[in-house]
């Protein structure tokens, strides 16, 4: 800087730091600088995904509790999960989506297990993990029980790493 | 001025007035005139108007870059007549489709040349990059036109990606579904460019939208804008690189010949040639396409488009950050800074480098062809590093430990070539390129031929036949 002022001319002194010069080159990358960020930040929410494309469904009301035998897993194709009754009579709301790389687990009732048909990830009737390449347990969906009916909300998966007993619902 | 007497009537002399505003140059006899005719035509001008006669040479080039831009014509040529029949909507795509190959005339031949088209894209594009990484012609002052090539590379890839959504059909459906999957796992920015690239939580009506406008829109116009920044870099780097014999010096100045017609010539022809032989490919071999998408059903194997499978083999055996993130990151921005490593030009144009250049390629052809069928074996069924070690995350028993463990072999490995054969940077750098590019090659190939139901490996001769769902 001391440099640049020394080499204009005029009536510029020696103690002025930034030269008309620099001052109008920082004024200049800043200002660019700010537009790009503005462009930028404007196109990051232009291309936001649409308003309402954002979840499946609102709630879904399965059946009555009774209609789902202990030890039962049965796919609700209009939610895209499965309803899992367990031995003690509690419920999970299995997402069908595949924690690993998105495909849709089927159940396979001999094995009695969820098979991944992409690239073999196992889970269990609670939707644990039994063996990579799964990362994480398949995700959950709320379910609330009201008068004996099963009430699921599917808007919105429920990620979680392992199965725990606090993830079940009873009647 | 006085007006030059015509012998012709007038409306001869009228057109001879249009012919010359389309064609200003007079039909040259001499290499004089047919030097202005390139100079002249906007064209032809993407030339100089003499060049090398060694790089006519079709055993140099393979005619593979020139190939790759015939194709994007072709491409351009044929979406747009497949756009008069499409909707990009999930109700109508693949009816769409059908109908573009039952009810109109030539309806389905237009797709094939599309299809099979794209797809021989990447085959050229790669080949092409080989060869200019075998004939060291990367380095500077061509280094840009590398990166320039990578960034093409990648879009054609990108093309071939978001077109394959487009028929909305069982391998359509599932393969963006795996791949967007994948993209979620890229670390900090992943899930949010995920979620914005399909619109929504999963494929759907946006997904379709936003790859079809990437599809016929953004991806053409900035392959176009990169293809003249490339041929122009190819002008300004004075030409592409002379072929040279092992061991010959580099020729002062070697001999030139006019574009036209020597090289004019023989580019008509290599083009009339790749266009005959994609359309018979074409009538004789149609493009695929299965049931219509279902969202409930994943096929049994879904594998990913054959030049992802690769890819999908890192996944099968890696934590995905590694798989899908870490690893081809690497891979691509290794392949970047290339020529900034590996940068001395002294045997640019000649192929392998050396004579030692040539033996070291068939070694790393050969050691990667053992070691990686080896690999895939070991990993698939004796290594189990989650069960080794229950308690461990997986990204450590399936990310960490197996890459440490294959760095290690590989660094061994090109140790021991180092001290047996006394390699130098440049030699190096081959060797280990040459490895991994093979390396990838037989993943590809794992993937297509060897993986069948749960993705699990048979041989192609007692791979289970799957039925339709
Ligand atoms: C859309 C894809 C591409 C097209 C249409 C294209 C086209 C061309 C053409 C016509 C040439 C003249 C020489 C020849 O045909 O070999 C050329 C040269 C070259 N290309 Fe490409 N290319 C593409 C992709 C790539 C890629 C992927 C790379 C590498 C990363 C690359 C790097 C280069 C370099 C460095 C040269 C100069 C070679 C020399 O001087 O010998 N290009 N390209
Ligand atoms: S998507 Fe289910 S195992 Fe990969």
């Amino acid at each position: 800087m001391t440099q640049n002022s020394k080499i204009t001319n005029g009536s510029r002194t020696e103690k002025e730091a930034v030269s008309r010069r620099d001052f109008l080159k920082i004024a200049l990358k800043t200002a660019g600088t700010i537009v790009a960020l503005e462009v930028g930040g404007v196109a990051l929410s232009y291309f936001q995904p649409r308003a309402g494309s954002g979840g499946f469904g609102g709630v879904i009301t399965v059946g009555l509790v009774d209609d789902f035998p202990l030890n039962s897993v049965t796919p609700i194709t209009q939610g895209r999960f499965y309803l899992s009754r367990l031995g003690d009579g509690g419920f999970l709301a299995i997402y069908q989506r595949c924690t690993h790389l998105g495909c849709t687990v089927p159940w396979d009732q001999a094995k009695q297990k969820f098979v991944c048909p992409c690239h073999s990830a196992e889970y269990d009737d609670t939707g644990e993990m039994l063996s990579p390449p799964a990362p994480r347990s398949l995700d959950l969906f709320a379910i609330t029980i009201e008068d004996n009916h099963v009430l699921v909300d599917t808007s919105q998966p429920l990620t979680r790493d392992h199965y725990d007993s606090s993830q079940v619902v009873y009647a | 001025m006085e007006q030059e007497q015509s012998q012709q009537t007038p409306l001869v002399d009228f057109g001879n007035r249009i012919k010359q505003a389309f064609f200003p140059t007079q039909e040259a006899d001499d290499d004089r005139g047919r030097m202005r005719t390139v100079l002249n035509s906007l064209i032809l001008h993407l030339h100089p108007t003499k060049v090398v006669k060694r790089s006519l040479s079709l055993t140099y080039t393979w005619g593979l870059g020139g190939l790759s831009a015939l194709l994007v014509v072709i491409l351009a040529f044929t979406g747009i007549l497949l756009t008069k029949y499409y909707t990009p909507s999930p109700d109508q795509a693949y009816y769409d489709i059908i109908n573009l190959q039952s009810n109109v005339v030539f309806g389905e031949l237009i797709r094939n040349v599309h299809h099979w088209s794209a797809n021989l894209m990447i085959i050229t594009t790669v080949l092409h990059l080989l060869r200019v990484f075998f004939t060291g012609a990367y380095r500077l002052p061509r280094a840009f036109n590398w990166v320039l090539g990578i960034i093409m590379l990648v879009l054609v890839l990108g093309a071939n990606f978001t077109g394959y959504l487009l028929p909305w059909d069982q391998l359509a459906f599932w393969a963006i579904t795996v791949a967007t999957s994948v993209v979620s796992y890229i670390p900090i920015i992943g899930p949010e460019m995920s979620r914005m690239l399909l619109g929504g939580p999963e494929v759907g009506t946006a997904t379709l939208l936003n790859f079809y406008s990437l599809h016929i829109g953004v991806i053409p116009i900035a392959m176009v804008i990169l293809m003249s920044f490339h041929f122009w870099r190819v002008r300004k780097d004075g030409g592409i690189t002379v072929a040279r014999k092992v061991n010959e010096d580099i020729v002062e100045k070697p001999e030139k010949l006019t574009t036209l017609p020597n090289l004019v010539n023989k580019e008509v022809a290599f083009g009339l040639v790749w266009i005959a032989i994609l359309l018979a490919f074409s009538m004789l071999v149609p493009a695929p396409l299965e049931e219509i998408a279902n969202p409930m059903i994943s096929p049994n194997p879904a594998k990913a488009a054959w030049y992802f499978l690769g890819l999908q083999e890192l996944i099968l055996h890696f934590h995905p950050i590694f798989g899908a993130v870490l690893i081809p990151g690497t891979a691509l921005v290794l392949l970047v800074f290339l020529p900034f490593y590996d940068f001395s030009t002294q045997n640019e144009g000649i192929y392998f480098r050396s004579k030692r250049g040539r033996w070291l390629t068939g070694i790393a052809v050969l050691s990667s062809l053992i070691l990686t069928p080896l690999w895939i074996v070991l990993d698939e069924y004796f290594l189990n590093w989650s069960n080794w070690l229950p308690d461990w995350p997986s990204i450590i028993t399936t990310g960490v430990i197996p890459v440490a463990f294959i760095l290690l072999g590989i660094v061994t490995l090109s140790e021991v070539i180092h001290w047996i054969f006394e390699i130098n940077t440049e030699e190096r750098v081959m060797f280990l390129v040459t490895f991994f590019f093979t390396a990838l090659i037989v993943l590809t190939l794992t993937g297509i031929f060897f993986r069948g139901p749960g993705m699990a490996l048979y041989l192609p001769w007692n791979m289970p036949v799957v039925t339709g769902h």
